[in-house]
Formats: structure tokens, C-alpha cells, sequence
């Protein structure tokens, strides 16, 4: 178990190390540090002064390592934009996003698991066909036409729920949230719809494929024959089965609904990063755009470690020969 | 037997034949193709054309409506352009685009999933990490960041210019890895097998028989997810175009349509946006259906994960 986790986490830095160097090429070519800092308005004998003062002459090796010792104690360098640091403006912005995200996931498990689990149980009847059926017509949608179209049944139509922003914000320690407020929770209702919206059909195609393979087992005849209750079998013997392989796909999919965030945000003027990372591209604030990267990086790598190393714990064949 | 005769009698063609679904999407899906490919000649305005655009048309309702007119059936958009026009010629850029993303990504992926396949150890190793790390920050993800830093890079202007070279780029780039880990899983199995090896008994070299004698036999898997891909690439294009990040509005793709009727949706005018809307789905969802149904027949087996 030691040398699996030690495999797994030593790969995980060389993935970081290998974004930090994409990061910092894209900052070294196509960033200005220098105007990042003073402008444009600065006339070039000041601005070549600035630039050795700060390093920007030296080889590239020496300056990716600085890069590097800058990131370990938090500095993604400063916003062009905002003047401020760029992990404060993401660590901002934050909050937003992870709400947003939260809120989709729980609709997509509330929903996705009594769905798969019929789809699988009764895959002939009527109601599982429109299931099946109806997550098809899901995934051929985009996620921001659906956002659209919610906007305008539900804000231009029928002006039930608002249709931008985040409503009224509460400040706790530091984390602006929109949840304990019930104007916040009306702003966060289409979002979340539409962020989930992709993700549900795939999991419900998910639980549903994994459902059936499970029920097909031995021992779940053998339960049947045993005379254990159909519900019994259902949810202690199948489902719990099914959970496994959910669970790692469900874990490297948050990757992907981060991507979503971008699009849903946009849609809703939603002030959250994905927001953020979009106006950073239209004013080539190119040192945002890298701490997005970092930082999006970052999460993704944390996960996904994290989702490999409990599938190792769960199942240790995984250990010897690495997640097939 | 000629070979027009085997098709006809193909266990292929009966199954096609049998689905209505499969039957009716295929329809469908010529029927966009065609309007799509016809546009320069069958569609009632040109939209490129900015002399038989008049300011004056601008944001008419549908011809059905009290306001619309019977010149523009589906309506015009803010700019003054027929939309069912308009709507035909971004269809075209949508499935160019698509398809040139598909092949680039077949491309890379089959090449790399060949070699990752049939040389094994450590280049096997290396490849399928960096299709696993890529997969795992999401297809669109690596789209949206690449297509970001290109823009950045090269400005909104050349980029809007070089707009549909670098989509197909980008959304090739980004997708490689579906193709990679299913070529090599199906090599992984024809690797070992008697062919193979009498292949190499014979001394032809690895290049040989990666091409000419495994390839074909792992050309069903790719050939599903092939139809699945080209509806993905149109889906990601479209999200790029909707996020500023894709094709500008002056060449519009279905995508920047949305986009750029977006805004008017709040002042009632859903045409603009509900048309292409609609439109996308219908085409990627044929897509989709033909390619479930695809891969119930030829059932190869495909990489989970």
C-alpha cells in the first residue's frame, strides 16, 4: 500500500510540474509582466530598467525556477486587471463556483440513482424506454442552450425565478455565499439545473450499464434463491456493487463540470471563476489566465489522486497493476 | 458476387432496414448535409454578402407572425440577415469544422494508439498517462484552454481571421485521447494473435504490420466512435463559438448564432436563438442515434472507462 501511494503521489507532482512549466511558457511568450505592473504609459529605457530589476532578462531555467518557488508559498503573480494578486481574485471568486457545482451534484445523485437503478431493474418497461430515451435527447443538448432556454421559459415567459447574478450575499469568514439567504437560493435554482443537466443523463447511462452488469452475477441469484426480500437485494446486494465504478468515473468527471462552470456562468452572469477565466481571455490578462490554470490544475490533480488512491484502498488489486 | 450485392445482402443492411430510429436519423441527417452543402445555391439570401443586407430588416419575427414578412420565413437577426440563410451557411461551418476536427483527431489517436499498442513498456506507458491526464481535465476544458492562450497569442483579430483552421486545431488536439485508448485496447488483442506473429516471422518491418495488418482489424471500434466524436466536436465548436472563443459573427457558426441572439432573447426576440438552437440539436442528436445504433451492430469491444 506504502509504494502504491508514494507511485501515485509522485505522479501527481510531475503532472503539476508539467502544468507549472506549460503555465509559465505561456506567461514567458505571451505575458508582459512589466505591464501587468506599471501600464502602458511608461517609456521603454524605464520599462528595461524594471525588466532587470525583476529578472525578466535572466535565463529561462533560473526564471521557471523562481516561478516555482513562487507558487509553493501561493504567488500566481499579479492581475493586470484587477491590481491585485491572482489567488486572491480566484480565491474570490471561488466560493461562487463551488456552490454552483455542489448544488448541480446533488441534484445530479438525488436524480440519477432511483432513475439508473428502475432503468436497470425494468429495462423493458415503458418508463425506463423514456428514460433512456430522454437522456439521449440530454446529451445532444448544450449545456448553455438549455441554460438559455430556461432563461426564457422561467425569466422571460412566466418571470418565476431571476434569470442573472448571484442575489443577495451573505459574508461568512470570508466565503461570500448565496445559500442562506432565500434570494440566493432563487438565483441558484437555474444555474444549477442547467449545470446538471449534462452531467445526469451520463450518469443515469452509467448507473444503469453497471446495474445490469451486477444483476446479471452469481450471487445475486444466489440472494434471489436465498428468499431475501427483491428490495434487499436491490439496494444491499446490487447497488452497493454499482457504487464502485460510479464513484471513479464520478470523481474525474468533476474535472468536466468544472468545464461547464465556464458556460454556465457566462450564460447567467454568475460571478464565479469560470466568469472570471472568460473576462481574463477578452482583456489578455494573460497572468489570471495562468493562475486559472494553476489553480483549475490543481484541483483536478488533488481529485483525481484522491480518487485513485480510495479506489486502491477499496480494491487492491489496483495497487500491483494500476487503474485499467 | 460483386460487392454491391454483399452489401445489399449484409446482415448490415438488414438491421439498418429494420430500425425505424436509425432509419429516420439517417434521413434526417442527408437532409441537414444536403441543406447544409447546398447553402450557396439553394438558400434564399446570401448571408456574406453585406450589399443585399439591409439595417432596415433587422430583428423581423418570423414570416408567420404579424410583423414578419414573407422574404425572410424564419426571420432576420439583429444585423438584418435572413435567418433561415444564415442558419444553412453556420450549419455548413459547424459540420466542416466537425469533421475536420474528427479526422485530425483520428489522425493523431490512431497513430498514437497504434504505436502505444504494439511497442508496449515504457513509450506504451508514457502515451496512455498523457491520454489519461489529458482525458481527465475534460475535452473541453483542454479546448477552451487552448483556444484561450491561441487568442491571447495571436489577438481577436488574426484569430477571427485564421478562426476556422484553428478550431479544427484545437478541438483535434484536444480529443486524441478517445481515439488512442481505443486503438490501442483493440491492438492489445489482435497483438497476439497467429497473423500477427506470421507476419513478423516473415520479417516485414513493425511499420508494416502496425499499418497494413492490425490496423484494419481495429477499424470497427474506431469507426463507432467516430459518429459519437463528430457530434462531440460540433457540441464543443458550438460551446467555443458561444464563448467569444470560436467563429466571429460576420461567418457565423450555429454557435456564435446563439450567442449573438442571446442578448435579444430579454426584448422577445427568440427566433434568433431558438432556431439554431434547434437546429444543433437536431443534428447532433442524429448523429448520436446513428451512432448508438451503430454500435449495437457491429458490438465491437469498446474501452470503459
Amino acid at each position: 500500500m506504502f509504494a502504491f501511494l508514494v507511485r501515485r503521489i509522485s505522479q501527481a507532482v510531475f503532472v503539476m510540474l508539467v502544468i507549472s512549466l506549460l503555465g509559465f511558457s505561456i506567461r514567458h511568450q505571451i505575458g508582459d509582466p512589466v505591464r501587468d505592473l506599471v501600464g502602458v504609459s511608461v517609456s521603454v529605457a524605464e520599462r528595461e530598467a524594471l525588466r532587470d530589476e525583476l529578472g525578466l532578462n535572466d535565463p529561462f531555467h533560473v526564471q521557471y525556477l523562481r516561478f516555482l518557488k513562487g507558487l509553493l508559498k501561493g504567488d500566481l503573480g499579479q492581475s493586470f486587471f484587477f491590481k491585485k494578486p491572482a489567488l486572491d481574485v480566484i480565491l474570490a471568486k471561488m466560493p461562487a463556483t463551488l456552490e454552483l457545482v455542489f448544488c448541480a451534484g446533488v441534484i445530479i445523485v438525488v436524480f440519477s440513482v432511483p432513475l439508473g437503478m428502475y432503468a436497470a431493474i425494468r429495462p423493458k418497461s415503458f418508463f425506463s424506454r423514456l428514460i433512456m430515451g430522454g437522456s439521449i435527447v440530454g446529451v445532444s443538448i448544450p449545456v448553455f442552450l438549455t441554460a438559455i432556454l430556461l432563461i426564457y421559459l422561467f425569466s422571460v415567459i412566466l418571470g418565476w425565478l431571476p434569470s442573472y447574478g448571484r442575489g443577495e450575499l451573505v459574508m461568512v469568514g470570508g466565503w461570500q455565499t448565496g445559500m442562506l439567504t432565500a434570494d440566493g437560493w432563487l438565483h441558484l435554482i437555474l444555474p444549477s439545473i442547467a449545470l446538471s443537466s449534462i452531467m445526469l443523463p451520463l450518469f443515469i447511462r452509467l448507473i444503469r450499464s453497471e446495474m445490469m452488469e451486477v444483476l446479471e452475477t452469481e450471487y445475486i441469484r444466489f440472494a434471489h434463491a436465498k428468499g431475501l426480500s427483491k428490495v434487499r437485494v436491490w439496494l444491499v446486494h446490487g447497488f452497493r456493487n454499482t457504487l464502485l465504478p460510479v464513484i471513479t468515473v464520478g470523481g474525474v468527471q468533476i474535472g468536466t463540470m468544472i468545464a461547464f462552470t465556464i458556460l454556465t456562468e457566462t450564460v447567467f452572469q454568475w460571478h464565479g471563476m469560470g466568469f472570471m477565466f472568460l473576462e481574463a481571455v477578452q482583456r489578455a490578462d494573460t497572468s489570471l489566465l495562468v493562475a486559472y490554470l494553476m489553480v483549475v490544475g490543481f484541483l483536478f490533480v488533488v481529485v483525481n489522486t484522491l480518487v485513485d488512491i480510495l479506489y486502491g484502498i477499496v480494491n487492491p488489486k489496483v495497487r500491483v497493476s494500476g487503474r485499467q | 458476387m460483386t460487392r454491391w450485392q454483399a452489401f445489399k445482402d449484409s446482415y448490415f443492411l438488414y438491421s439498418f432496414k429494420r430500425d425505424k430510429v436509425a432509419v429516420t436519423s439517417f434521413v434526417i441527417f442527408l437532409l441537414l448535409l444536403v441543406m447544409a452543402f447546398s447553402a450557396p445555391w439553394t438558400a434564399p439570401h446570401n448571408p456574406y454578402d453585406t450589399a443585399t443586407i439591409d439595417i432596415m430588416d433587422s430583428n423581423l419575427p418570423p414570416a408567420w407572425m404579424d410583423e414578419g414578412e414573407t422574404r425572410f420565413v424564419l426571420g432576420t437577426d439583429i444585423q438584418g440577415r435572413d435567418l433561415l440563410s444564415t442558419m444553412m451557411y453556420g450549419m455548413r461551418v459547424s459540420i466542416l469544422i466537425g469533421l475536420g476536427a474528427v479526422i485530425l483527431q483520428a489522425v493523431l489517436g490512431i497513430f498514437i494508439g497504434l504505436v502505444a499498442g504494439y511497442a508496449g513498456g515504457r513509450v506504451d506507458a508514457f502515451l496512455m498517462r498523457l491520454a489519461d491526464v489529458q482525458l481527465s481535465f475534460s475535452t473541453l476544458m483542454v479546448a477552451i484552454f487552448i483556444s484561450a492562450i491561441f487568442q491571447t497569442a495571436f489577438g481577436a483579430g488574426r484569430y477571427e481571421q485564421m478562426a476556422v483552421p484553428i478550431l479544427i486545431l484545437v478541438i483535434g488536439l484536444a480529443e486524441w485521447p478517445q481515439y488512442a485508448r481505443t486503438v490501442r485496447a483493440s491492438v492489445l488483442g489482435e497483438k497476439g494473435k497467429e497473423y500477427v506473429e506470421a507476419a513478423r516471422v516473415i520479417g516485414l518491418p513493425s511499420m508494416r504490420i502496425m499499418f497494413r495488418h492490425i490496423l484494419p482489424n481495429t477499424l470497427s471500434p474506431v469507426l463507432v466512435i467516430s459518429t459519437v466524436q463528430v457530434a462531440n466536436a460540433v457540441m464543443s465548436e458550438a460551446a467555443l463559438s458561444f464563448l467569444g472563443l470560436g467563429m466571429p459573427v460576420t461567418r457565423p457558426s450555429l454557435g456564435s448564432l446563439i450567442n449573438s441572439g442571446f442578448e435579444y432573447i430579454f426584448s422577445g426576440s427568440w427566433w434568433i436563438t431558438l432556431f439554431p438552437g434547434f437546429l444543433l440539436v437536431l443534428l447532433v442528436l442524429v448523429i448520436n442515434l446513428l451512432g448508438d445504433w451503430l454500435r449495437d451492430v457491429l458490438n465491437p469491444k469498446l474501452y470503459k472507462g
